[in-house]
């Protein structure tokens, strides 16, 4: 496991005192509390002993149900007996990896890539190799490029692991060319990928784009779905499909991880998709969640120094921003700790000591004037830093010297490279 | 047998490591018979010591607040005694700079070094500097915050590009900074317990070149010998430089002095004093008092009664 100091500097995070914009939580606090009441007592007359009693290892039929729902949602046509259902989204990675990852292996990931990933990556001792993205997510003629170099050195990926929607931690989207292109790679080669898509439904804006698993109908592709982002993470429900004799293994792997997933949630997923309606609960989300994606991207405008950039995400959770490269987010940490604010550090999303410069903030688990006020205090104590490092090499700001902002990150090209929006006439940088 | 607050945690940036340390005295304690009270510090400090009315507080925090005397003044001022160092020792010790400068003056062996505030810079033109000042130290230059433990924010500046980024990060933990001239050899810890240096350990890191925060509190990262393999001659002048400067800053109860082994020249030059070290599973003072046949047990035990003797 690797960098115990920024696990020590997140423990902070968690005092009641600072906001934090370094979760990637969901707001429950938006399901209401007498549904979740109604649903139970309901799942209690018809069924308490099913509840209270172990689940199939491959799930329950009920919530299967509810999966291929979701999918349906998504275009992407599943057949419930070809599903897996898993204790969260998390256990799919695990699974994959206990499945095909011998110490040593490579694995394909994005450049940033998902921080949970990271140590189920490690913990297996896999070699990871990270793709650059821009705005248009993977670079997939990277990824080719890649592929061509690990082939004469004689290694073959076991997968490639990408988040096409939203991505945590850059908020970027695979464009429909690249997937088309990408799927292509994966049968050209005979590579699997596993799909990750935890938040392909929070689209706040654009048209949606077919998942990986629906273009190429399931012959390379391991999807991961999950019900914590649409609905709770508490009762820890996500699945899987993949091609059969890996969905096979994962089953066996996932009978030696924990029996089976909780009955206790199936059946309440079961509850809620027949009594309620899940669609527009959904819906509520997408409209709580894009304000406050507005509401960040308004602060960073007003906030964060002309130094920095961030994505603009049209879904998901997650928005990336990214500093001169003179300052280190870990460090930023510190100080922003001391002024009771914290962000996720973009080292956790590299496995190589890249992302020092860019951070990862959330915007759905925290309220519109916490948003504000935390993109505020991250902003002032980066306009602090930033000022120090002119002072220090005699540039009157950072544009001059190492930190040179209008050079792209070549670690993620055009992604960091979005100019921040004008503000509607809120900055007050005429003094 | 006493009622023995722990105090742990707080709002430090060693917090979690605090809490780990905390928890082992607090075990510790239990075997021993004491009542333990666990305090996570916080905006309730006073109200609780005042409440709760121990015989002694086992103070198991490290870095801001715990460490700096600032806790300590708060269990002057309320009348109850507690484990390790005085207010005034725990400001030498925590604040990097006023230590160095205390062993200067006393002719105890220190790294060069220079001191900035961030107002030096940003107001007196302290950058303009910065050219002398590399030329004195030499490159590679270690920069660090003047009041952060553990080794957060420590950046080593190969040449004068790194030198603003290094001051930066070390500006994002403390308002004070020093540039000090890098020595390179062995590391080594020396703990104090009473009047005592226990055996010498020896930090070997394993992967980096530098021994950072998380190689300090993982297992696995850095390797550990105790006693170090240093010959009689050396591991005597290395216990007796420790217990100096332990003397000299006022410490009490136990402390952990780091000094470095110069290679080439076989000099003993101390970087810093840790007031309150870590006493974890991994921590080096353990370690020690372990090598000394005193087990950790009986370290706790010896020093909640060197904190109820009367000074």
């Amino acid at each position: 496991m690797k960098s115990s100091a920024m696990r020590d500097l997140m423990a902070i995070t968690e005092r009641p005192e600072v906001i934090s914009l370094a979760g990637g939580l969901p707001d429950t606090s938006t399901f209401p509390p007498e549904s979740l009441a109604a649903l139970t007592a309901k799942m209690a007359a018809t069924g308490a002993a099913r509840a209270l009693q172990y689940a199939p290892t491959e799930g329950m039929a009920a919530a299967k149900a509810c999966i291929a729902e979701v999918m349906a949602a998504e275009d992407t046509p599943v057949d419930p007996e070809d599903i897996l259902v898993t204790t969260g989204g998390q256990q799919v990675i695990d699974l994959v990896c206990k499945t095909l990852v011998d110490p040593g292996d490579v694995v394909v990931a994005e450049a940033p890539t998902y921080p949970g990933a990271v140590p189920t990556f490690m913990s297996y001792q896999a070699d990871v190799v990270q793709i650059a993205m821009d705005d248009d997510g993977m670079r997939v003629d990277e990824l080719e490029a890649t592929l061509d170099r690990l082939d004469t050195e004689g290694r073959r990926p076991k997968f490639i692991y990408t988040i096409p929607n939203f991505q945590n931690p850059a908020g970027v989207t695979l464009s429909l060319p690249r997937r088309r292109r990408l799927v292509e790679v994966a049968k050209e080669r005979e590579l699997l990928v596993l799909e990750d898509n935890p938040y392909g439904l929070l689209r706040y804006e654009g048209d949606p784009l077919p998942t990986l698993h629906a273009l190429d109908r399931g012959e390379f592709v391991i999807y991961l779905g999950t019900f914590s982002k649409i609905l709770s993470p508490g009762i820890r429900i996500g699945w899987t499909t993949a091609p059969a004799p890996v969905l096979e293994k994962m089953n066996l792997g996932k009978q030696g991880a924990d029996l089976c997933s909780s009955a206790f949630s199936q059946m309440f997923v079961a509850s809620y998709f027949e009594h309620d309606h899940w669609q527009d609960y959904l819906q509520s989300l997408r409209d709580l969640y894009r304000r406050r994606r507005d509401t960040m991207l308004d602060a960073l405008a007003e906030y964060f120094p002309r130094e920095a950039s961030w994505t603009r995400p049209q879904g998901g959770l997650f928005i990336w921003a990214t500093l001169p490269d003179y300052i280190d987010t870990t460090d930023l940490l510190a100080r922003a700790l001391s002024h009771n604010v914290a962000f996720v550090p973009g080292r956790a999303a590299y496995l190589d000591g890249r992302g020092a410069n860019s951070m990862r903030l959330n915007f759905s688990g925290v309220s519109d004037d916490d948003i504000r006020d935390g993109i505020r205090r991250i902003g002032e104590v980066v306009r602090e830093q930033v000022d120090l490092y002119g002072t220090l090499t005699g540039s009157a700001s950072a544009a001059a010297g190492a930190g040179d902002p209008s050079a792209p990150d070549p670690d993620l090209a055009d992604v960091l490279h979005l100019p921040p929006r004008p503000s509607p006439g809120r900055r007050t940088d005429a003094r | 047998m006493s009622r023995v607050a722990v105090l742990k945690g707080g709002g430090s940036l060693e917090r979690q490591v605090s809490l780990r340390s905390g928890a082992r005295v607090e075990d510790a304690l239990q075997r021993l018979g004491h009542e333990v009270i666990p305090i996570d510090v916080g905006g309730d400090l006073v109200a609780r010591l005042r409440a709760e009315a121990p015989d002694v507080a086992f103070v198991a925090m490290h870095g801001r607040d715990g460490e700096d005397g600032t806790v300590q003044e708060l269990l002057e001022i309320l009348g109850i005694p507690y484990t390790a160092s005085g207010v005034s020792a725990c400001m030498r010790c925590a604040d990097k700079v006023l230590a160095k400068h205390a062993m200067t003056d006393a002719g105890l062996p220190t790294p060069a070094f220079y001191s900035f505030t961030e107002t030096a810079f940003k107001e007196l033109g302290a950058a303009e500097a910065l050219g002398a000042i590399e030329e004195r130290l030499e490159f590679p230059i270690v920069v660090k915050p003047a009041d952060q433990g553990s080794a957060l924010g420590v950046k080593f500046a190969q040449s004068p590009a790194d030198v603003a980024p290094a001051l930066v990060a070390a500006f994002s933990y403390s308002h004070k900074v020093l540039l000090e001239r890098h020595v390179h050899g062995r590391e080594l810890a020396v703990s104090i317990l009473g009047d005592e240096p226990l055996p010498v350990v020896e930090a070997v890191p394993r992967e980096e070149d530098f021994y950072d925060f998380s190689a300090r509190y993982t297992i696995g990262r850095t390797s550990f010998v105790c006693p170090a393999q240093l010959g009689d001659a050396l591991t005597e002048r290395a216990q007796s430089l420790a217990l100096d400067v332990f003397r000299l800053l006022g410490c009490r109860g136990f402390a952990r002095v780091d000094v470095m082994l110069e290679e080439g020249t076989d000099q003993l030059q101390v970087l810093e004093v840790n007031a309150i070290p870590g006493l974890t599973e991994t921590s080096l003072l353990p370690m020690a008092a372990d090598a000394a046949d005193i087990d950790f047990d009986e370290l706790v035990s010896r020093i909640v009664e060197m904190a109820l003797q009367p000074v």
